[in-house]
């Protein structure tokens, strides 16, 4: 199931939190080498973990980590005006429209419909919350999976070479691609409704009446 | 409307005067209510606001703050919130609410948090009394302009508390100049696209960079904006 958490909820999933930090160390430090720490505790962490992101994340049946990703404002600092600015041709992009995305991890393990649901979380992340734009900061290698998706990003730039390849790219939220998103990723719409109202709140009738 | 409105906040140079205009805008989208409301990372607060004085000396004094799920679930958030999302369901809660609606708050509202520079933080909240039917066609229409506004407003609010001596000038990076040039000069996207050899997607992008930057509502008006700032050179 998808769950849509900020960092100072994570407290209430520990098992949830401790997988996806343990499996971020796993991708972005053991199989791709990137430049990022790892810290005594085994979790991959860093500055913008501390800046109460957004996390988009599946949730297996065991309650372990099945894949997540991590959604900052541009608006406020964040990673791709910080590090990658070079790769949108020196273009800080920010807007209350646009927010990036960094951290696109699968767990080691993760059901091949882990990545397409985590695609698909991303853009009623970006409807819901009214968004025209994601700014992705991501694995090079992972272009032609988003692609297969159903949903790829058009690509600003790339730094590196090979696994350690980093690529920026955009998303477009458009409504029109969800229907597919939903298929592939084998869930249907009222259901990926019901994840996101549980994680943002539930419109209630309760309020309404108590005024009208 | 909200092209007026941006105009005059261009011109504002004071807090006073951002009130005043935060007010000119309640009564331009004829809903009950508008709250702006900064934090910044030294806890300096600041807040530009419509509701009358009676309710804010209340809110004050019981320090609603503390029970009102407006405050509590949009801080570190940044989401936008319909307040009907929210648990009201506590008995704090509850006659708070009442109370809120006796004084005119209004049956509906929702709430925009601003993620500003260096831990700056803000919230910007709307309200009125309508229908749920009516409140959704509102909310859905009017959002993302909203959005903007709020950011507009907050970027205002900033520049306010900074002082004029210490006023950023805009810049535009090249290829944002690159791609408001292009449009000035009559380009539709797609051809401004082509002659900068890059797709449409990323020339939105940077359309929508450049028009955060000036302050503008559409395309447009960050093109006139940019060509009145001598930014573009046609």
């Amino acid at each position: 199931m998808l769950r849509y958490l900020y960092a100072d909820q994570l407290a209430q999933f520990p098992r949830l939190a401790d997988t996806m930090f343990r499996d971020r160390a796993a991708q972005f430090c053991d199989r791709l080498q990137w430049d990022v720490t790892v810290g005594a505790d085994g979790y991959e962490r860093d500055g913008y973990d501390a800046l109460n992101p957004l996390y988009v994340i599946w949730e297996n049946a065991d309650g372990s980590h099945g894949g997540s990703m991590r959604f900052l404002p541009t608006t406020g600092p964040n990673m791709a005006e910080d590090h990658f600015l070079h790769l949108s041709d020196g273009v800080a992009i920010k807007s209350p429209l646009i927010w990036e995305c960094t951290r696109f991890c699968l767990s080691p393990d993760a059901a091949p419909r882990v990545s397409a649901a985590l695609m698909l979380g991303g853009m009623e992340l970006g409807l819901g919350a009214h968004l025209s734009h994601a700014i992705g900061v991501f694995d090079a290698r992972m272009v032609r999976i988003y692609r297969r998706l159903g949903w790829g990003p058009t690509i600003l730039g790339t730094d590196g070479q090979g696994r350690e390849a980093i690529s920026v790219g955009l998303w477009a939220f458009d409504p029109a691609l969800r229907p597919q998103l939903l298929a592939r990723a084998g869930v249907g719409s009222d259901l990926s409704r019901y994840w996101y109202d549980r994680s943002f709140g539930a419109p209630t009738v309760r309020f309404a009446a108590g005024a009208a | 409307m909200l092209e007026a409105f941006i105009e005059q906040l261009q011109e504002v140079e004071t807090f006073e005067g951002l009130n005043a205009l935060v007010v000119g805008l309640r009564d331009g989208l004829n809903v009950e209510h508008i709250v702006y409301h900064s934090v910044n990372a030294s806890g300096g607060q600041y807040a530009a606001l419509t509701y009358d004085d009676s309710w804010v000396n209340r809110y004050i004094e019981q320090d609603y703050a503390r029970v009102d799920p407006v405050v509590q679930a949009c801080f570190r958030r940044f989401h936008p919130i319909d307040w009907k999302q929210l648990d009201w369901s506590g008995k704090a809660q509850r006659s708070f609410l009442g109370e809120a609606i006796d004084s005119g708050v209004g049956n509906q509202g929702f709430s925009l948090p601003i993620r500003g520079p260096s831990g700056q933080f803000a919230l910007f909240s709307i309200s009125d009394r309508m229908t749920d039917e009516k409140w959704a066609r509102f909310t859905q229409e009017n959002v993302q302009n909203l959005l903007l506004v709020s950011h507009y407003i907050n970027q205002k609010a900033l520049e306010i508390e900074r002082g004029t001596d210490h006023a950023q000038l805009v810049s535009l990076s090249p290829r944002e100049t690159d791609a408001l040039t292009m449009l000035a000069m009559g380009y539709s996207r797609a051809k401004a696209a082509e002659a900068l050899s890059i797709s449409e997607h990323t020339l939105r992008v940077y359309i929508e960079s450049a028009r955060f930057k000036l302050a503008a509502l559409n395309t447009t008006h960050a093109v006139a904006r940019a060509l009145a700032s001598g930014l573009l050179v046609v």
